[in-house]
C-alpha cells in the first residue's frame, strides 16, 4: 500500500531523514517507532505532502505520491488542534470538506460518528468549552470521517485516559478490519506492541530495524527462559545451561545451550527442586530496540 | 480552488458573525453622525451663549459703535467701574471691558474676568477696537462715511476648476478633508485587518490545527482563503459603514436645513441685525455638506476600494508570515518595523507634506511606490491627480501585490511548522530558499 524508497530530508544543519526505506502492506497496522527526536514526524509529514523529501520516492497502492491522495490519508497530528472558538459540528463539517466530503454527506457522517461515539449535543459546543479528552475524541472523528485507506495516529494514545483510550483502541480494530492500512508513531514502544503486526525502529534518522513484530521478537530470542522454584537450585551444568541472572528469592533466568531442550533442563533439575513456572523470555520491542540503539 | 473558496468562506463567516463586527458596524456610523450632528448644533444654537461684555468707556468714542455678533454681545455697564470689577471676581461669565480716556495716545484697552478669556472672544474685541478707531481716524482726517463705506473691500474667493466639460466649483477645504479622511481611514484598517490575519494566523499555529489543515490543502491556499476572507470582511464592513451614514447624514441633514430656515425667519421676526442672515447661510456645517458635493464621491470611494484592497493584500501577507514566524503574539514586535515604519512614514507625510503639496514630486513617488502609495495615493486624489499616474500606481500597487506575496508564502509554508523555535531575520531569509 505505502513503499517508501530512500528518502532523505534535510534541514538547515540537521538531517531528519538519512536513506530510510520501508513497505507497509494493506491492511496492515504499522507500528513507526522511535525516540523523540528520531524523524518520526518528518516521515509523516512528508507521507502527507506538507513537506517534501529533498530525494527518495513515495508510492501509494503503486502510485507515486500526488495531490490527489491526499483524500485517502486521515492524519491525527502529535500536537492536536482545533479552532477554540468554532462550534464542533461546524468545525468537523470545515475539516471533512477540506478532504474532499460534500456538506451533505459530511453531515451525515458526523452524525453517525457522534452518536458511536457518544458525542451527542456536542455539535453547538464550542471547542474551549470541552475537556481534552473530548478534544481529543473530536479530533480522532475528523481523522476518520472521509474513511480514509491509510490513517496515519501520531501519537494517539497521549492525553486519553484509559477508559477513553480503550474506546479509541477498539475503533481503531474496527476500521482496521474495515480495509483501513493504520500506522502508529510513537516513541512509548510498549503501548502499541500487541497492537502492531509490523514495525519499523527508527533512530536519529536512520531506519535501524523493521519488520514483522513476531519475526523480530523470534530472531532476538536466545533460548532465555525464566524459573520460578522452591527448593535449593544446583549449579549450572556448562552442557546444558547456563544462569542469566538471579532475580528475586525463588526466581532465576537461564540460557540453555545450543541443541539442548528445556525438556532436557527439566529432567535434571526436576530432582532439586520444586517448579512452579517455567517460561520462555521473549525481549520486548523496547528490549530489543535499547540492544540494538547501545550496540 | 474549491478548497481556498471553503477557507475564504469560513475565515469570512467566523468574523461577520461575531458580536463585535456588528457593534463596530453600527457603532461607528453611529459616532460620525453623533459628531456631525454636534457640529450642526453647536453652529446653529451657538449664537444663544454669546459672551456678554459689560463696556466702560471713558473715550465716549467707542460705546454706540460695537457691533454684537452671534458670539460675543457689547452692552454698556450700569454700575459704576469699581463696583462692576467687584462683581466680575465673583461671577462665572461676563467680561469688563475698560476703555481709558486716552486711548488715541496708545493706552492701554483692559478686560477684566474671573475666568480666561478665550482667543476668538479676544480677537472679536480686539478687531472691532481697532476698525471703530481707524473710521474715527479716517473721519477725523475729512473722509466722509458715505466714502468710507464705498473702499471697505470685501473678497471672497470662489475657486474653479477648469475641467474639458467647463468649469465646475472646487473646493480645497473639501479635498483637505476627504484626503485627511481617506488617509486616516487607509492607515487604521491596513493595520486592523493586517493584525486580524496576524492573530488569525498564530492563532492557527498555538492551536496547532495548522497541521491538519495543511495535510489537506497547502499552505499557500490557507494563507491566501485567509487574506481573502478577512479582506472582504473589511469590505463588508466599509460598504455597511457608507451605506449606513450617507442613509443618516442624508436624513439628518434634510432635518437640520428645515430648522436653519426656520431659525432665520424669527431672526429676521425679531428684527435683529442682518448680519445674523449672512452668518447663518456661511454655517460651517452647510459649506462643508456643499462643498464635499462638488468632489465626485463614487469616484473617490471606488479608488477608496482599489487602494485599500491593494494595501490590504500586500500588507496582509507580511502580516501572515510574520505571524508564522512567531509562538505568540508578543513575539512579533520584532518583526513589526519593516511593516510599520513605511505606513506610519507615509501617514505622517500625509499630514505635514502631501495634503498641502499634493502635486509635487515627493507626493508623486510616495503616490506611485506600492508600500505607500494606498495612503499618498488616496491624499492626492481629491485634488485630481492624472489618470496616468493613477494607472501606474495601481499597476505597481498589482506587482507589489504579487512580490510580496510570492516572499510572504515562502515563509510562511516554513514558519506554521516551527514549533518553539525564535526566528531572526537570518533564519526567515533562509526559510525563503528552502525547498518544499
Amino acid at each position: 500500500m505505502l513503499r517508501i524508497q530512500h528518502i532523505v530530508k534535510q534541514y538547515a544543519q540537521h538531517r531528519a531523514l538519512d536513506d530510510v526505506s520501508m513497505d507497509i502492506k494493506k491492511g496492515s497496522i504499522f507500528g513507526l517507532l522511535g525516540p523523540n527526536g528520531a524523524g518520526k514526524t518528518s516521515l509523516i509529514r512528508i507521507i502527507n505532502q506538507i513537506t517534501a523529501p529533498d530525494s527518495g520516492e513515495v508510492f501509494f497502492n503503486g502510485e507515486k505520491l500526488n495531490p490527489k491522495h491526499i483524500a485517502k490519508i486521515g492524519y491525527l497530528p502529535e500536537e492536536r488542534g482545533l479552532y477554540k472558538k468554532m462550534e464542533i459540528g461546524e468545525q468537523a463539517l470545515y475539516l471533512a470538506q477540506l478532504k474532499g466530503l460534500s456538506r451533505a454527506e459530511a453531515t451525515k457522517r458526523i452524525k453517525y460518528w457522534f452518536e458511536k461515539m457518544d458525542m451527542q449535543g456536542w455539535w453547538n459546543k464550542k471547542v474551549e468549552d470541552l475537556s481534552k479528552g473530548m478534544q481529543q475524541k473530536v479530533q480522532f472523528v475528523a481523522t476518520v470521517l472521509h474513511e480514509p485507506e491509510l490513517i496515519i495516529l501520531d501519537e494517539p494514545f497521549s492525553g486519553f485516559d484509559p477508559v477513553n483510550a480503550e474506546i479509541i483502541t477498539q475503533e481503531i480494530l474496527e476500521l482496521n478490519q474495515k480495509g483501513a492500512t493504520i500506522i502508529f508513531s510513537t516513541h512509548r514502544m510498549e503501548s502499541v506492541e500487541q497492537l502492531c503486526d509490523s514495525i519499523a525502529l527508527i533512530n536519529k534518522s536512520h531506519k535501524i530495524l523493521d519488520g514483522k513484530v513476531s519475526d523480530i521478537k523470534n530472531s532476538y530470542r536466545n533460548n532465555t527462559y525464566a524459573i520460578e522454584f522452591t527448593g535449593q537450585f544446583p549449579a549450572e551444568k556448562a552442557d546444558l545451561f547456563s544462569i542469566v541472572s538471579t532475580g528475586k528469592a525463588h526466581e532465576i533466568r537461564i540460557k540453555i545451550a545450543e541443541g539442548k531442550t528445556p525438556n532436557e533442563v527439566l529432567n535434571y533439575l526436576l530432582p532439586h527442586i520444586q517448579i512452579q513456572q517455567l517460561s520462555e523470555v521473549i525481549p520486548s520491542i523496547n528490549d530489543i530496540f535499547i540492544q540494538k540503539v547501545s550496540h | 480552488m474549491n478548497k481556498v473558496l471553503l477557507i475564504i468562506q469560513r475565515e469570512y463567516l467566523t468574523r461577520v458573525k461575531k458580536k463585535s463586527f456588528l457593534l463596530m458596524t453600527f457603532l461607528v456610523p453611529a459616532l460620525i453622525i453623533g459628531m456631525y450632528a454636534l457640529i450642526a448644533y453647536l453652529s446653529v444654537n451657538g449664537a444663544d451663549k454669546a459672551t456678554e461684555v459689560q463696556v466702560y468707556d471713558e473715550s465716549g468714542i467707542f460705546t454706540s459703535e460695537f457691533k454684537n455678533i452671534e458670539t460675543v454681545s457689547f452692552r454698556v455697564g450700569k454700575t459704576s467701574f469699581a463696583e462692576a470689577k467687584k462683581e466680575a471676581a465673583t461671577n462665572e461669565k461676563g467680561f469688563i471691558l475698560h476703555i481709558p480716556k486716552d486711548i488715541e495716545q496708545l493706552s492701554k484697552v483692559e478686560l477684566y474676568s474671573k475666568k480666561k478669556v478665550g482667543l476668538s472672544t479676544l480677537s472679536t474685541i480686539n478687531n472691532q477696537l481697532e476698525e471703530i478707531l481707524r473710521n474715527k481716524q479716517l473721519k477725523d482726517a475729512g473722509i466722509d462715511a458715505k466714502t468710507l463705506a464705498t473702499i471697505k473691500p470685501d473678497i471672497s474667493i470662489d475657486s474653479k476648476e477648469l475641467t474639458a466639460e467647463g468649469e465646475k466649483d472646487s473646493s480645497a477645504g473639501a479635498a483637505y478633508a476627504i484626503g485627511f479622511a481617506a488617509a486616516i481611514l487607509i492607515y487604521m484598517s491596513l493595520f486592523i485587518y493586517g493584525s486580524q490575519v496576524m492573530r488569525g494566523v498564530i492563532e492557527e499555529k498555538t492551536s496547532r490545527i495548522v497541521e491538519v489543515i495543511i495535510s489537506s490543502v497547502k499552505p499557500f491556499q490557507l494563507m491566501l482563503g485567509k487574506i481573502i476572507g478577512i479582506g472582504l470582511v473589511g469590505i463588508t464592513q466599509f460598504t455597511l459603514w457608507i451605506v449606513l451614514s450617507t442613509t443618516l447624514v442624508g436624513t439628518a441633514s434634510k432635518i437640520l436645513l428645515k430648522d436653519k430656515v426656520s431659525s432665520v425667519k424669527t431672526e429676521l421676526v425679531e428684527g435683529k441685525q442682518n448680519k445674523a442672515i449672512a452668518e447663518a447661510s456661511t454655517n460651517p456645517a452647510l459649506t462643508v455638506i456643499n462643498a464635499v458635493k462638488t468632489l465626485n464621491l463614487t469616484y473617490i470611494f471606488t479608488c477608496f476600494l482599489v487602494y485599500f484592497l491593494g494595501g490590504y493584500l500586500i500588507y496582509s501577507a507580511l502580516f501572515a508570515a510574520v505571524g508564522s514566524a512567531v509562538d505568540n503574539e508578543t513575539e512579533t514586535q520584532q518583526f513589526m518595523l519593516p511593516i510599520t515604519l513605511p505606513l506610519l512614514f507615509t501617514y505622517i507625510m500625509s499630514f505635514t507634506f502631501i495634503l498641502n503639496n499634493p502635486d509635487s514630486s515627493l507626493s508623486f513617488w510616495l503616490s506611485i511606490i506600492p508600500f505607500t502609495s494606498p495612503i499618498a495615493m488616496m491624499v492626492r486624489l481629491p485634488f485630481g491627480v492624472p489618470d496616468w499616474q493613477l494607472a501606474l500606481s495601481i499597476v505597481l500597487l498589482i506587482g507589489g501585490f504579487i512580490l510580496t506575496t510570492w516572499i510572504a508564502a515562502k515563509i510562511y509554508r516554513v514558519g506554521i511548522l516551527m514549533y518553539g523555535k525564535k526566528a531572526s531575520y537570518k533564519e526567515l531569509a533562509k526559510w525563503l530558499f528552502y525547498k518544499e
